[in-house]
């Protein structure tokens, strides 16, 4: 007990001297932005497709299962629409849509980064000067803080057209109540709540699993552990800081 | 000339290096031989500082590098090259690219600068015609040419080579020798090279280093390590030699 306890403050630690260096002055202001640019088409647009097949369809789950739930005369049909935008905003387009960035970009980091260390490149940046967590990080997290607000919007118009497509296909809900619903009673705010709740998973996803990747030890078979490693503890971080900013922002 | 004084490294309970002491000369190669897991590794790593060392000091031309702090260390780096065990190129770059990493980081020179440098670095290693190619359409020795033309790109003063020959067929070995032989000589850089080839030994060490259990166990030149009476040194040589004269 005693050693996982300080197990995890070893590992806080860590990654907290990490991150300090991570956040250091570039080498080169042109090859920082070059990569910047070159992981949000990586980690941005490579998972833009998924984050629209994925958010329509739960938009489309959310409206048929709100009309299925609103089977009453006391509630208007609207609701539906108004439902399938809230839960969108709020809920499953930051979180949910964060959490599968997780898995997708999160692996990637850990395993790209994992295979360096193992097979010495981290070794010769170092060896050359080059601050390696400056020149391998920052613009991963520059990268997914820049980008994942974008892709988090996206997703919650994709869930909001997933719905109200879906849901007047199967006749569940009618076009114009739909879109009644979605404009009734709408809060700016709930926007703004989302996208901060974006930054700071974006954040999650790319310098948990870039610390993972950073220190593996060993060979393919650590670099496939340091992955799992990085996508378990990630979701985790994002589900407690998902309440933790709840309770900031909404309570 | 580097200079290592009494250094020590443990990890955890256990001792890597015992209190080692050597010089390596400006324009020479130093060889680092000895039994795979006595530690060659880690006191190249302690030189280079990838490893901190527990005890003594590591002078690079009068400097103190273990005295350093990390900007102060990073002057010292920029005049490093080192090839390492698996070359260490950077999969996502080709082999030019790879070359002209070390000049976009630290030098402001124009692109058509670069170009030249790197076509003189590639020349160099005899690989001018592999300069689009990516790391994993390379074979080991081209990519071990590549690491040390990446190596010398910015005209270092220390060269280290970490195990340059293994996993090489005889033939790329000598030419990998002859190349780090030349590259000392001709820019009169301070070479450690870390081995376990007699080969090498035989071919390109001015100096040689025989390291056993962490310890400094015998120093001396090529020729006399092939007469020494020192037990271990004799073995390592001494089966080295049946090996050569079995493949004969």
């Amino acid at each position: 007990m005693i050693f996982y306890i300080s197990d995890i403050f070893f590992n806080i630690g860590r990654y907290y001297m990490l991150i300090i260096r991570t956040f250091s002055k570039p080498e080169k202001n042109y090859i920082f932005r070059k990569r910047v640019f070159e992981e949000i088409d990586t980690l941005g647009i490579g998972s833009l497709p998924l984050v629209l097949i994925i958010s329509m369809f739960m938009g489309a789950v959310i409206t048929i299962q709100a009309a299925f739930g609103f089977d009453s005369p006391w509630i208007p049909l609207y609701a539906v629409g108004m439902t399938t935008r809230d839960s969108v905003i709020l809920e499953f387009s930051p979180t949910l849509v964060s959490l599968i960035l997780a898995g997708k970009v999160g692996s990637s980091i850990a395993s790209e980064i994992g295979t360096m260390r193992v097979s010495e490149q981290i070794d010769a940046l170092e060896i050359m000067g080059v601050n390696s967590p400056t020149h391998l990080i920052l613009p991963k997290i520059t990268a997914a803080v820049l980008i994942n607000p974008f892709l988090i919007v996206i997703s919650m118009f994709a869930g909001i057209i997933g719905g109200w497509g879906f849901g007047v296909l199967t006749h569940v809900v009618t076009p114009y109540e739909y879109l009644y619903g979605i404009q009734y009673d709408f809060r700016t705010f709930n926007v703004i709540y989302a996208l901060i709740k974006t930054v700071v998973f974006a954040f999650i996803i790319s310098s948990v699993p870039a610390y993972h990747g950073y220190f593996t030890k060993g060979g393919s078979l650590e670099v496939g552990r340091s992955s799992t490693k990085s996508v378990v503890y990630s979701s985790i971080l994002i589900l407690v800081f998902n309440f933790i900013l709840t309770q900031l922002l909404l309570a | 000339m580097i200079e290592i004084r009494n250094i020590s490294k443990s990890f955890g309970q256990k001792q890597v290096l015992k209190n080692i002491s050597f010089a390596a000369e400006q324009g020479k190669t130093t060889l680092v031989i000895g039994e795979s897991g006595h530690g060659k590794t880690v006191l190249m790593k302690c030189i280079v500082g990838l490893e901190e060392v527990d005890q003594g000091a590591i002078f690079y031309d009068t400097r103190n590098f273990s005295e350093m702090n990390t900007k102060q260390r990073k002057g010292i780096r920029k005049e490093m090259g080192m090839l390492f065990q698996g070359a260490a190129l950077f999969d996502s770059l080709s082999a030019e690219e790879n070359v002209a990493f070390p000049l976009s980081m630290f030098t402001d020179m124009s692109e058509e600068e670069k170009a030249e440098r790197v076509n003189f670095c590639l020349k160099k290693v005899n690989l001018e015609n592999a300069n689009k190619l990516f790391p994993s359409e390379l074979s080991g020795g081209m990519k071990k040419r590549v690491g040390i033309a990446r190596a010398i790109a910015l005209s270092p003063k220390y060269l280290f080579c970490d195990e340059p020959n293994s996993g090489l067929d005889p033939i790329t070995s000598l030419v990998i020798d002859d190349l780090i032989k030349e590259i000392t000589q001709e820019l009169n850089i301070t070479t450690i090279v870390n081995t376990h080839d007699m080969n090498s030994v035989m071919g390109i060490g001015d100096k040689v280093i025989f390291i056993y259990k962490g310890q400094k166990w015998w120093e001396g030149n090529s020729k006399d390590i092939l007469h020494t009476d020192n037990k271990e040194v004799s073995a390592f040589v001494g089966t080295a030699k049946v090996l050569k004269e079995l493949r004969k």
